[in-house]
């Protein structure tokens, strides 16, 4: 099975085209969040002000890396894991989010609004961070620089190595692993 | 009596910290190589191929394999012929920490308070420091960095007596499955049996620090690990729960004498970042 290379904020061809358990390489723009930062989103969303990016149509990588040596684009960026972030997910989705990539099991309100909203969430491989820190070619910190390492970046990616786990149909790939293996 | 610096503990600690990060160990690397030969899923080959890079990668440039870091765990084995001077051991590890993640570039993972999440704590501290005070003058720093990932799948259970070896056995299966892609397969399972509830706890971590491939000295034990590798690599969840029969790289147990009313089973899941290392001093 080769990877599929696919664009950055992702248009809605690329997200019908993809099925669970697809492998695919990333180029394009992605922006960064993991716990912290996804509170203060949801928080702002709820008293209905403005988000530090305009979710809409993005793609979200849930990763707190190291911090970068001198010369070094970013440190070690691996995946977290997402169900830290199922409850914030739905309304991001609802704004407009077209991606999410983590590690791990997500929430079935998760996965129904995945469906829903015809996004994707896709895995990318725990652990192989400093393989992942090659794939990033730039990184701003845009949003709650207080955070530190939980911070929202914007980075840029060229061949970022992902697996489509649910697609926009409802397929869980985690779900159907095993029927998929046998086949 | 052996005297040891406390300057010289900080040096060693702070440098095992770095290591530790950026060189995975010959038994995880060997034993994703051998891994490879034996997984059946493609996703999974696929998965063990990147681990594989990403180690190498992160040796040579001496980077981190994986962004977290981990808390740095530690169990010390202080003989109690040997003196320690200028400082607190205590101090004089957590010294090497902070110096070796921030020289290390490695990541702060520490929140200060588990409620407000406020991170207020020097550079990547407290270390979590377990001292087994032994016969002899010698000094031995086991360390380990922990991630959370699979920490957060772990799970402890005061089983009943009558649940005996089958109910040991459930309980071990259905944690690793449930964990599934979260704990980052493939794993090592780590467990304590016996004792009472913390000292089984600090078993099962205990367990963790024994390297890949090597059995527990006892034959009933050493066949229950083998068995429970079998089975677990039955379940198919497979490298990042992609699938395929690669789950475990390896079930480490450790036993112990416990109240005839009691039987208390933990369970430590490490990832496949298994990190760690022994300081001679
Ligand atoms: S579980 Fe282990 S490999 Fe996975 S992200 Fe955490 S520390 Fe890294």
């Amino acid at each position: 099975m080769l990877s599929i290379k696919i664009i950055s904020p992702f248009d809605q061809k690329t997200i019908d085209s993809l099925k669970s358990g697809n492998r695919v390489l990333i180029t394009g723009t992605i922006y960064t969040a993991r716990d912290a930062a996804h509170k203060r989103m949801y928080e702002a969303i709820q008293r209905g002000e403005s988000l530090p990016f305009n979710v809409e149509g993005q793609v979200i990588y849930y990763v707190g890396p190291t911090p970068q040596k001198p010369g070094q684009i970013i440190g070690s960026a691996g995946p977290t894991t997402s169900e830290r972030m199922d409850k914030y997910s739905p309304s991001l989705l609802d704004y407009g989010l077209k991606g999410m990539i983590g590690k791990g099991y997500r929430s079935k309100e998760v996965v129904d609004s995945i469906k829903k909203n015809k996004s994707l969430y896709l895995a990318a491989i725990g652990g192989s961070g400093a393989l992942i820190a090659r794939t990033i070619k730039s990184m701003d910190v845009i949003a709650y620089e207080d955070l530190g390492t939980e911070a929202v970046r914007k980075i840029t990616v060229e061949n970022f190595p992902a697996i489509v786990i649910n697609d926009s149909y409802g397929n869980d790939w985690y779900a159907d692993k095993e029927i998929n293996q046998s086949k | 009596m052996r005297i040891i610096h406390y300057e010289d503990i900080v040096e060693k600690v702070s440098k095992a910290c770095q290591d530790v990060n950026f060189d995975i160990g010959s038994d995880v690397f060997d034993s994703f190589k051998k891994s490879l030969e034996t997984e059946t899923s493609e996703n999974g080959k696929y998965i063990l191929e990147q681990l594989i890079e990403n180690a190498v990668i992160a040796k040579e440039e001496r980077v981190p394999m994986c962004q977290d870091t981990g808390v740095a765990v530690l169990i010390v084995e202080l003989g109690q012929d040997c003196h320690i001077v200028g400082g607190s051991l205590y101090s004089a590890i957590n010294e090497g920490v902070v110096k070796g993640y921030s020289d290390g570039f490695l990541r702060h993972s520490i929140v200060g308070n588990p409620i407000s999440r406020t991170t207020s704590t020097t550079y990547n501290t407290p270390a979590v420091i377990h001292i087994e005070l032994l016969p002899g003058d010698q000094l031995i720093l086991n360390l380990s960095a922990k991630g959370a990932g699979s920490e957060n799948m772990s799970s402890m259970k005061m089983l009943k007596p009558s649940d005996g070896l089958q109910g040991v056995k459930d309980f071990i299966i259905e944690t690793v499955r449930i964990a599934g892609p979260n704990a980052c397969p493939p794993l090592i399972v780590g467990v304590g049996i016996g004792g009472n509830f913390e000292r089984c706890a600090y078993l099962a971590k205990k367990s963790l620090f024994r390297p890949i491939g090597f059995r527990n000295i006892s034959k009933e034990i050493s066949t229950l690990e083998k068995d429970l590798i079998e089975e677990i690599n039955k379940l198919g969840i497979g490298p990042q729960g992609m699938g395929g029969n690669t789950t475990a790289l390896d079930v480490k147990i450790e036993m112990e004498a416990c109240h005839i009313a009691s039987l208390p089973v933990a369970i430590n899941l490490n990832c496949h970042a298994s990190r760690h290392k022994k300081i001679i001093m």
